[in-house]
């Protein structure tokens, strides 16, 4: 047997701390499938009871925007100030 | 006090810390170090399974010994565990495969255990039945890996289950003690027990390419404080402060 | 981000990461020896975060483009740089409670100040880090208290302990600011948020009064509260030994790699199956 391939992919873990809140990213791990991945991250990531669901999905999976992008991804939307509630002048004792 | 009851309890929890002793040993040497957490947890639940055992059985006895007392000061002859716990780590697919078996069996005994007419073990069983269930689905999906992963793998895996497999009868052992505590309700038929358990470990490792081995005898003893060679070195470690320093608090 | 500055990070975050997986084995040393059940548990926990630790900082310095083979290969091969501290032996139980409580005690007093770092993922981790790693030196305090209050043996055990791990923690802190050229570069960077003279002093402050109250000496003639200044002074650090250790002739330098090279050697054809069956599975399901 030659030189095999011994390198456990990489992947993403997010973990939902308490009902109702959304899964958050807290960090990646290596394992060879998606069971063990999903072991790991339990015993990993919950040693102190921080998670009630856990989600794992294969780092190569993600599609990140690119930092050259920001400027036209993100930047268009910071002159809608229309779209914030703070922008219409409404009198204040009035509830809406 | 029940002499049953305490020598029950004794065989427990003294089944716990040393499965629990043996795993600890993996700390820091695993094959990754996903691998490490994980089986330090297992051995984390197995040592606290053991204090909650030993302390109990402390109190059944009625003599004032505590769960350390019972740890540190009992000599070889004195424990009760099976023999399967106390053989050296060996590999990792030496460690695995035992640590499948155990752990299905304590599947199926804690799960039974839970209906024990005696309140404390059944209490302790509650706690244990989730921790056994993680622990086989982590082993579990080992030897599925290990036994159908690459030909080495399925070698050393097929070897360790040859070697382990003779260890198994003890397990389900009876005596008089044995069938004490059955008679009262307080622990499960060890008959029915054998077959939940060969019904639990048979199919992993048929999906594994592993093959039960047939044609053995059973290795036996530790119930009676017969041990291994192995069992004396593995006190002498786990027992040196306390037998270099007695009667100190730690 | 600027080239500079990824391969600091990665340099830095690497050598922490490293620095908690073999941060396990001199702890670990006792796992099977911990004098009490409730010790040995705690023990293992510690352990097992140290683990966690690693896991947490190569998967920060993952999100620069490290991979852990990488970094694993460097550990390995003697190239990458960890905590020297961990080229000591643990000699006896008490070196158990002195670690906890001086080296996990110096290590905070450094990541409190990292949790400021200015890269995200590695502050991140740092939080999670110190969140864990408050019990570790509480545990440890808490065995040189037991061991202080106990028989002259105990006592003579943890001053032992104590005369072994002071300097040696001391080092930690590494070389004083003005010679420090990484150090410098990493405080201009915001990686480093204070300099290692300054943390090194906090620890002194903060650790001469716990000692008092254990009874236990502090093994410095030199060592004596400067009015003035208030703060402690202290005796310099034997400087030899520290560029002696950190070039890898530490007494237990050799073992301590040999350990992690033996475990991940030995755990070839457990990664190899773990891939061929993922393998097979994956074909399995294409069929």
């Amino acid at each position: 047997m030659g030189k095999t391939n011994q390198h456990l992919p990489l992947w993403e873990v997010f973990i939902r701390s308490k009902r109702g809140l959304d899964h958050k990213h807290v960090g990646s791990l290596h394992a060879a499938d998606a069971e063990q991945a999903m072991q790991y991250a339990r015993d990993t990531y919950t040693r102190r009871s921080e998670g009630c669901s856990i989600w794992i999905v294969r780092s190569a999976d993600i599609h990140a925007s690119q930092a050259e992008d920001s400027a036209s991804f993100f930047d268009p939307a910071d002159d809608k100030v229309y779209r914030h509630p703070t922008f219409y002048d409404i009198p204040e004792d009035l509830k809406i | 006090m029940s002499a049953a009851l305490f020598e029950y309890t004794l065989r427990l929890g003294d089944d716990a810390l040393i499965d629990g002793q043996r795993l600890s040993e993996w700390c820091g040497h695993g094959p990754f170090l996903e691998e490490d957490v994980g089986v330090a947890n297992t051995a984390l639940d197995l040592i606290g399974r053991a204090r909650l055992l030993l302390a109990y059985a402390g109190t059944v006895e009625g003599k004032g010994r505590g769960e350390d007392d019972l740890a540190y000061t009992r000599d070889e002859r004195e424990w009760r565990n099976v023999l399967i716990t106390e053989l050296p780590r060996g590999d990792f697919a030496f460690t695995t495969v035992r640590q499948f078996l155990l752990d299905a069996f304590n599947r199926q005994l804690y799960e039974r255990l839970c209906l024990s007419l005696d309140a404390t073990l059944a209490g302790i069983a509650g706690r244990a039945v989730k921790e056994s269930e993680y622990h086989l689905r982590h082993t579990g999906e080992w030897v599925l890996r290990l036994g159908d992963g690459t030909r080495e793998s399925n070698r050393r895996a097929q070897r360790a289950l040859d070697d382990l497999w003779p260890y198994t009868a003890e397990l389900f052992e009876s005596d008089p003690v044995q069938e004490q505590m059955e008679a009262q309700g307080i622990a499960p038929a060890t008959a029915s027990l054998r077959a939940a358990w060969l019904h639990t470990v048979e199919p992993p490792l048929r999906s594994a390419q592993l093959m039960i081995p047939g044609n053995t005898w059973p290795q036996t003893g530790g119930r009676q404080g017969m041990h291994s060679e192995h069992m004396g070195f593995l006190l002498a470690e786990m027992q040196f402060v306390q037998r270099a320093y007695p009667g100190q608090a730690w | 981000m600027p080239d500079d500055y990824r391969r600091t990070l990665i340099r830095q975050i690497s050598q922490h990461a490293h620095s908690e997986v073999v941060g396990q084995l001199p702890e670990g040393n006792w796992i099977t020896r911990a004098p009490t059940l409730r010790r040995k548990a705690i023990l293992l926990a510690k352990v097992q975060d140290e683990a966690g630790h690693g896991l947490y900082l190569y998967s920060a310095a993952e999100t620069l483009g490290a991979s852990r083979e990488e970094m694993l290969d460097q550990l390995l091969s003697g190239k990458a740089k960890y905590a020297s501290i961990f080229n000591y032996a643990t000699l006896s139980w008490a070196d158990v409670g002195a670690i906890g409580w001086l080296v996990d005690g110096a290590a905070i007093v450094n990541q409190i100040s990292l949790c400021r770092t200015s890269y995200g993922p590695y502050a991140r981790a740092m939080v999670r880090i110190c969140k864990e790693e408050s019990f570790h030196q509480r545990q440890g305090y808490e065995i040189m208290m037991t061991l202080a209050r106990g028989s002259k043996e105990q006592r003579a055990m943890a001053q032992d302990a104590l005369n072994r791990w002071w300097w040696p923690t001391l080092m930690m802190f590494g070389p004083h600011d003005a010679e420090s050229y990484h150090s410098q570069q990493s405080m201009h960077w915001k990686i480093k948020r204070q300099s290692n003279d300054e943390l090194r002093q906090k620890f002194v402050n903060q650790t001469v009064p716990q000692a008092d109250f254990l009874g236990l000496a502090i093994p410095d003639p030199e060592l004596e509260w400067n009015e003035e200044r208030g703060h402690y002074h202290f005796g310099e650090i034997d400087w030899e030994e520290f560029s002696r250790v950190i070039a890898g002739k530490g007494p237990m330098s050799r073992d301590r790699l040999e350990a992690r090279r033996r475990a991940h050697e030995e755990g070839g054809w457990v990664r190899e199956a773990a891939l061929a069956y993922a393998e097979k599975q994956g074909t399995r399901a294409a069929a």
